[in-house]
């Protein structure tokens, strides 16, 4: 076992540093939570084609996909280098952390030497369309149905929370293929053209005030058989994979509120004094410094083991479950300090309080996307502790047969 | 011992819960909300409404022109106010400017003002925060100089719309004193600023040599000042009961009907024991409430600690029950369409009205130690 880089990795995170240091801007004031803004969209694309250009995008990738032909050790090297930067790194978590998985297992070598390194470089958006409005903790519930004509599918249904999908060239769409099966039975994954006539995307307002998901309507949108991904009907293999990924994936970038605190703390005043002088913000500080470091050192061990050669298993779940909640507690408490200031939500006035207010706005949506807080501790229950499964009222039934969402009585 | 309120409270609160359920429905929190920056997030309609009702009398004397119901008919009110969310300076006039009044008016001061609080539909507010010093901050910034008052408070709440204010200001002698303020003059500058709550009115309020009056000379201030604020904690602390039991029930309510995994996903047990511990935290929040109630409208002397349990419970309540019922409510609840985030935020901008959480922690075991 060895925490600190080994001689090579160690050259790895210089040349890092000294590329970051030319290449991005430092101040600590980017609110990472927030990714709605076209604005927004436009600073993640120009920071992730710049990259790429330079050979830091998609690390772990082969070369010919665009990638580096690197290990997971060095794309940690180089998200904690870039974590210390204000960029808009880790803005296409979703596309380059889960879609592109899903096209390296599943796609034709044609369509990754195509589509990855367009991807790569963000000059195509790519959006992941498992959610529908009945079906969310229990994706694999989905209605969207997918009917074969000819050598096509025609897709047809209602996806939501689809993030960045107002941005995207092409989606990974799970669909129902046979509803008759038992639910996890009939699924079918395959890529789809966002751009085409029969996709609408209608952005949704977030409670947070920002817009970075949508409701993607498909009303016989045309998908090639050649875009299938995995076998027919073996849809859920296939999104277990990805969504493996996505833990991942999140993880890795998911803001737990800590490196702004730590910023913000040690230059706070209470009462004219520093505030950690005081014994009680001290003492918080330091139980957050411990919950950082855990989750710092955590996802360390696991990268390890994938680079390892292992595939990253359930326990990945741990970084979001405690990052999330981390952070809608470390801002609350941060708006706490500031006592009634913690109010003002005007950056001009209180350029600090309106950081942590983002921040608490935006941890609520943390704690749900990529899977809640709750299926999270069901998985480590049951695929990591092996506990005994919940009772399963829709085992072994047809799918058209289960209930499912919002049903009034 | 009765720990109960009577049935004329309890039929207050049913027909305040009555009146507020027609006039300020959430669609009218969202009008507010949805309101441009030049806009004053107040709800002219539904303030004068409760006007009306005289409920700003409800805890005034009838001497001043109040009902002089008293106190427990106020947290009955505060409970429902909470609940509805209503957009109303109901709080900073009520809570705040008349039990400053009451605590450190002179009696032409009270005579004057009481009744146009109480019947009149005045607003007015506190003007006691200074940015970085909290309702606690000693150290003050705001001058009493030649009949005028000159300085910056920041926060305000409701100043937009408040013709009357309370500002503490240290005097030539260097001795902190309250004064009395009419803002309608120029050199009361009122600006509007953004809460986290966007349904509440904030504002900077800069003075510079405002004609105001001194308020009563004979008083121990920073003892004024912890009434004024033990006072309040335990009406906000009703406020905040209301807003976490509505949070709780759309809890109840959206779980019981939506449907994953074949079954209501009320029926799984980590939904059930977050809303049960929701209830708890309420149960003892509002326990503490009650407490909080009958020493204020008995003029018990263990207000402070009563006011500081009544506070602390209830500011969690309220975070952990609005967080709580948004995760309950999955990605719906992560949209500004349902109403989930706006207790949420709600919750935070009550919970800083009063200063930092350490400071009630501090004052509590000061009292009780
Ligand atoms: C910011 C954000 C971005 C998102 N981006 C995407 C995206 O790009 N693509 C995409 O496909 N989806 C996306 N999602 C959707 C996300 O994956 C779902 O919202 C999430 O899986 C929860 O599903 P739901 O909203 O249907 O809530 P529900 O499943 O209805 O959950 C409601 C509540 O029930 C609980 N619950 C459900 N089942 C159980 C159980 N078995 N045991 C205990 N508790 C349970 C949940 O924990 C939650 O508290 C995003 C969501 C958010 C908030």
């Amino acid at each position: 076992m060895d925490f600190k880089d080994s001689p090579a990795q160690a050259e790895f995170r210089h040349k890092v540093r000294q590329w970051l240091q030319a290449n991005a801007p430092a101040d600590n004031t980017l609110s990472r939570g927030g990714m709605e803004s076209d604005e927004a969209m436009r600073e993640g694309r120009e920071w992730q084609a710049r990259i790429y250009d330079a050979g830091w995008a998609c690390l772990t990738w082969p070369k010919e996909y665009g990638g580096q032909g690197l290990t997971a050790i060095e794309q940690v090297i180089w998200s904690q280098e870039v974590a210390k930067f204000s960029t808009r790194d880790g803005f296409f978590a979703i596309g380059i952390g889960n879609c592109g998985p899903a096209i390296m297992l599943y796609g034709s070598d044609q369509q990754k030497q195509s589509l990855l390194p367009r991807m790569a470089r963000a000059d195509d958006i790519w959006c992941q369309l498992f959610s529908e409005p009945g079906a969310g903790s229990d994706v694999a519930g989905l209605k969207t149905r997918a009917d074969k004509d000819g050598d096509s599918w025609k897709i047809n249904g209602q996806k939501i929370w689809t993030s960045q999908a107002q941005y995207a060239d092409y989606g990974v769409i799970l669909t129902r293929t046979d509803p008759t099966l038992p639910k996890h039975k009939g699924l079918t994954m395959f890529f789809v053209d966002m751009k085409q006539p029969g996709v609408e995307v209608r952005p949704i307002k977030q409670a947070d005030g920002g817009q970075a998901f949508n409701e993607v309507f498909f009303n016989d949108a045309v998908v090639p058989d050649v875009q299938r991904l995995g076998e027919l009907n073996g849809g859920w293999g296939v999104a277990l994979a990805v969504l493996m990924n996505e833990r991942l994936a999140i993880g890795s970038v998911a803001p737990n509120g800590w490196p702004e605190y730590w910023d913000m703390i040690r230059k706070l005043e209470l009462d004219g004094k520093p505030a950690l002088e005081d014994s009680e913000v001290r003492r918080r500080t330091a139980d957050w410094y411990v919950k950082n470091a855990g989750l710092k050192n955590a996802q360390a061990r696991m990268l390890s083991a994938v680079a390892n050669g292992g595939v990253p298993g359930a326990e990945a779940s741990l970084g979001k479950l405690v990052g999330a909640s981390m952070c809608q507690d470390i801002s609350a408490y941060a708006l706490d300090l500031f006592a009634e200031m913690g109010v003002c939500a005007d950056e001009q006035m209180a350029l600090m309080q309106a950081q942590f207010q983002k921040a608490y706005l935006y941890a609520p949506g943390l704690r749900v996307a990529g899977g809640t807080d709750e299926v999270m501790r069901n998985i480590i229950a049951e695929q990591v502790l092996g506990l005994p499964a919940d009772v399963r009222v829709d085992k072994g039934v047809p799918f058209n047969e289960i209930k499912a969402g919002n049903i009034r009585q | 011992m009765n720990f109960e309120f009577s049935e004329e409270q309890k039929l207050v609160q049913q027909q305040a819960r009555q009146f507020l359920t027609e006039q300020s429905p959430l669609s009218v929190v969202r009008e507010v909300l949805e309101r441009d920056a030049s806009q004053v997030r107040i709800h002219e309609d539904v303030w004068q409404g409760i006007v009306k009702l005289g409920w700003p009398g409800v805890a005034i004397d009838e001497q001043y022109g109040g009902l002089g119901m008293g106190y427990l008919e106020l947290c009955v009110l505060a409970e429902e106010l909470g609940r509805s969310l209503a957009p109303t300076p109901f709080s900073s006039t009520v809570y705040l400017a008349a039990e400053a009044l009451l605590l450190a008016g002179t009696e032409a001061q009270k005579e004057r003002w009481l009744p146009a609080i109480a019947t009149g539909g005045l607003v007015a507010g506190l003007a006691f925060v200074e940015a970085t010093n909290g309702i606690a901050g000693q150290a003050l910034n705001m001058r009493w100089q030649d009949g005028g008052l000159q300085g910056r408070k920041t926060p305000v709440f409701d100043a937009e719309m408040a013709q009357l204010l309370v500002v503490s200001a240290i005097n030539e002698a260097g001795e902190p004193g309250f004064y009395l303020l009419e803002t309608d003059q120029p050199s009361v500058r009122c600006e509007s600023l953004t809460s986290i709550d966007p349904t509440r009115s904030i504002a900077a309020v800069e003075f510079s040599k405002a004609a105001a009056d001194p308020m009563r000379q004979d008083l121990d201030f920073a003892a004024t000042m912890g009434v004024i604020q033990d006072r309040a904690a335990v009406l906000f602390a009703f406020e905040q009961l209301g807003g976490a039991q509505a949070c709780l029930e759309m809890a109840t309510d959206y779980t019981r009907q939506r449907y994953a995994f074949g079954r209501p996903i009320a029926s799984f047990q980590a939904l059930k024991h977050k809303m049960a511990d929701m209830f708890v935290a309420i149960e003892l929040a509002r326990s503490n409430a009650y407490y909080g109630a009958w020493s204020l409208s008995t003029g018990s002397d263990d207000l402070t600690e009563a006011a500081c349990v009544a506070r602390l419970s209830a500011s969690d309540a309220y975070y952990q029950c609005s967080k709580e019922n948004m995760q309950a409510h999955g990605g719906m609840g992560y949209t500004w369409e349902l109403d989930c985030h706006l207790y949420y935020r709600r919750a935070q901008h009550l919970a800083s009205v009063l200063g930092r959480q350490a400071y009630w922690k501090d004052r509590l075991i000061a009292e009780v130690a």
